[in-house]
């Protein structure tokens, strides 16, 4: 998947004029698209910022004036929710490290160790994509509650411990990409597999590792079903199951504090994905689903 | 595959035949079996994961589903029972699954179609190429309850933005999510909202097209029409196939912003199936009759798949490999 030739922009060529008018067309409907999906958000910041009395007008103020950023330091008073950030980043990160150790070596196992029977196991591998996780759900809690695992964080952060067929999948794809040779040489040389994937492998898969850890941050950051059937305690909820008690025990006053709480929680995925956008792109192209 | 690997070709009748009852390890039975197992010691952490979290819940599930189970009991064996109750006798269970269905009909194609679309118009030469796509991606990766929340507020009939925006261009007032009529496309609309993964990985297969072929189109006079439906379509479809796959296994589980916003109401409208499976498994604790919704459900989407693939057969086209 690798080395192929760099992306060639596609244009509908008709010469110079039409593909200009079809650019401007082009650039008109994305930008009308764009304020589309922009809304919601916009929406949901500006009414953060909203001192109660403008947040119910009809018709309503698009930009309040004065700004409040007094709601943010309320939504903090009214719910835990820096606790809340705290236990989803503990979480996440426990999660990502998890995922980083065990699809490295799994995917290695797949890929640059040759076994019989290796490609009927990987499609063994892939086809748990397809089961429901409601299939599993039911068993597994009644398994973690008898280990007594309910109301602790292990059910959310050892299951990524154990691979994932997806980032096995892409790992994989990336480590059968680098050249047979150099394991050859490094065998030759008397180093063991584990020399080998620590010291030659994972240092050339560091884009691939890069998009495991996003993504899995960011599922084990948005899960809310896992939280919602695992945790009872309000001391180890995450962000995601503190807001939505929140949310079901409000009215409609406390929109401005809603909206400033919804915001705490979307702002680190924001964050995290301008910082590394070129890994996020970049993850894309490395599962192999290009052409 | 590996054929010119001396090490991996398929073992040869042996030379000498082993005496029966004893098993021989010629040295390359040996170097064979050292690698099975260098290769399982790698894999070890997926298999522990499979056995755990996949083969075993699979199996217990399905048991589960043949009996009467709730966690203060243990279960007690009930044969199909589970089955032929939601099937014939529970009208709630078909409302999920009816409501589920309009949900996936509606929601898969034209989040699919979104995310075609906004794939191509990007993939002209267009300028600020990175801040749309960052616009139109960025909503599938925020946290689905902050976004719910937000949604929630966009869609108030009386102080939300779109009901104003409406008001504002003559449209009647809707009040989206607590009319029954209206939750359903309210949830779509914000789903829809949700599909620039799809656009990503469709941007990503549109590049890939080779530029050779749109300029023997054009050289044959083709629109960009025609251009669309017999270069790129065909030389995307299997990502086509792809996403609607992906989509409508996601459909199916549709869960937390129903779980949000609506709660199932109003007038169970917005009863999907896996908020009234988890309703029954941890707010009834029918555990057994949830397992066996479980089991319809992966039933379903099987059958669905299956289905996809073997219709679609003729009409994907995988260049190379």
């Amino acid at each position: 998947m690798r080395g192929r030739k760099p992306p060639q922009p596609m244009i509908f060529h008709f010469g110079i004029k039409r593909a200009n008018i079809n650019n401007i067309v082009s650039f008109v409907l994305l930008v009308a698209l764009s304020a589309a999906f922009i809304l919601p958000l916009f929406w949901m910041i500006t009414t953060s910022l909203k001192p109660i009395d403008q947040l119910l007008l009809d018709p309503p103020v698009w930009i309040p004036n004065p700004l409040e950023f007094e709601n943010y330091p309320n939504a903090l008073e009214e719910q835990p929710f820096l606790q809340y950030l705290g236990n989803s980043l503990q979480i996440a990160v426990a999660a990502v490290i998890g995922a980083i150790i065990s699809n490295s070596l799994v995917a290695y196992g797949f890929s640059r160790v040759e076994w019989k029977g290796r490609d009927v196991v990987f499609v063994l591998v892939l086809s748990t994509l397809m089961l429901p996780y409601h299939v599993v759900m039911i068993p597994l809690f009644v398994s973690f509650s008898k280990i007594g695992w309910v109301n602790t964080w292990l059910p959310l952060i050892v299951p990524a411990w154990l691979g994932h067929p997806f980032f096995i999948f892409m790992l994989r794809q990336f480590m059968l990409g680098i050249p047979k040779e150099l394991s050859e040489a490094t065998r030759i040389d008397g180093g063991s597999e584990w020399v080998l994937l620590t010291r030659v492998i994972l240092p050339l898969c560091k884009p691939a590792l890069a998009t495991v850890a996003l993504f899995q941050f960011i599922w084990s950051w948005n899960d809310f079903i896992g939280p919602l059937i695992y945790l009872n305690d309000r001391d180890l909820y995450p962000m995601s199951l503190g807001l939505a008690l929140y949310h079901n025990s409000q009215g409609i006053t406390d929109f401005s504090i809603l909206m400033a709480a919804s915001t705490m929680a979307v702002v680190p995925i924001i964050l995290i994905f301008f910082f590394m956008q070129r890994v996020f792109i970049q993850g894309i192209s490395l599962t192999g689903l290009k052409g | 595959m590996n054929t010119a690997d001396p090490l991996n070709a398929p073992v040869k009748a042996t030379q000498r035949k082993p005496k029966p009852g004893r098993l021989m390890l010629t040295p390359r039975n040996r170097r064979e079996l050292r690698k099975i197992a260098v290769g399982l010691v790698f894999i070890a952490p997926w298999i522990v994961g499979f056995l755990a979290l996949n083969l075993y819940p699979i199996i217990a599930s399905f048991y589960y589903s043949l009996t009467r189970y709730s966690p203060i009991s243990s279960p007690r064996f009930i044969g199909l029972f589970n089955y032929e109750k939601l099937l014939y006798f529970d009208p709630l269970f078909i409302k999920a699954l009816a409501n589920t269905l309009y949900f996936v009909v509606f929601a898969v194609p034209l989040g699919n179609m979104l995310a075609l679309a906004l794939a191509v118009l990007l993939n002209q030469k267009v300028k600020g190429l990175s801040v749309f796509r960052t616009i139109f991606y960025l909503p599938s990766i925020l946290p689905l309850v902050a976004t719910s929340i937000v949604w929630t507020w966009l869609l108030h009939p009386q102080y939300g933005a779109v009901s104003v925006i409406m008001a504002e261009l003559g449209l009647p007032v809707i009040s989206w999510f607590s009319d029954p009529q209206w939750a359903k496309p309210a949830l779509i609309m914000m789903s829809m909202w949700g599909t620039g993964w799809m656009m990503l990985i469709y941007l990503a297969a549109l590049q890939d097209v080779p530029q050779e072929l749109y300029d023997v189109a054009s050289l044959d006079g083709a629109s960009l029409w025609r251009k669309f439906r017999h270069v790129t379509v065909p030389m995307i479809s299997p990502i086509i196939l792809f996403n609607t796959i992906v989509g409508l296994i996601g459909a199916f589980q549709y869960f937390t912003e129903a779980y949000i916003i609506t709660e199932g109401g109003p007038g169970d409208s917005t009863l999907f199936y896996s908020l009234y499976l988890f309703n029954n498994a941890f707010a009834y604790f029918k555990m057994g009759y949830a397992s066996a919704m479980a089991w319809i459900l992966f039933l379903i989407i099987l059958i669905l798949t299956f289905l996809i693939f073997r219709t679609s057969a003729k009409r994907v086209y995988y260049h190379g490999n």
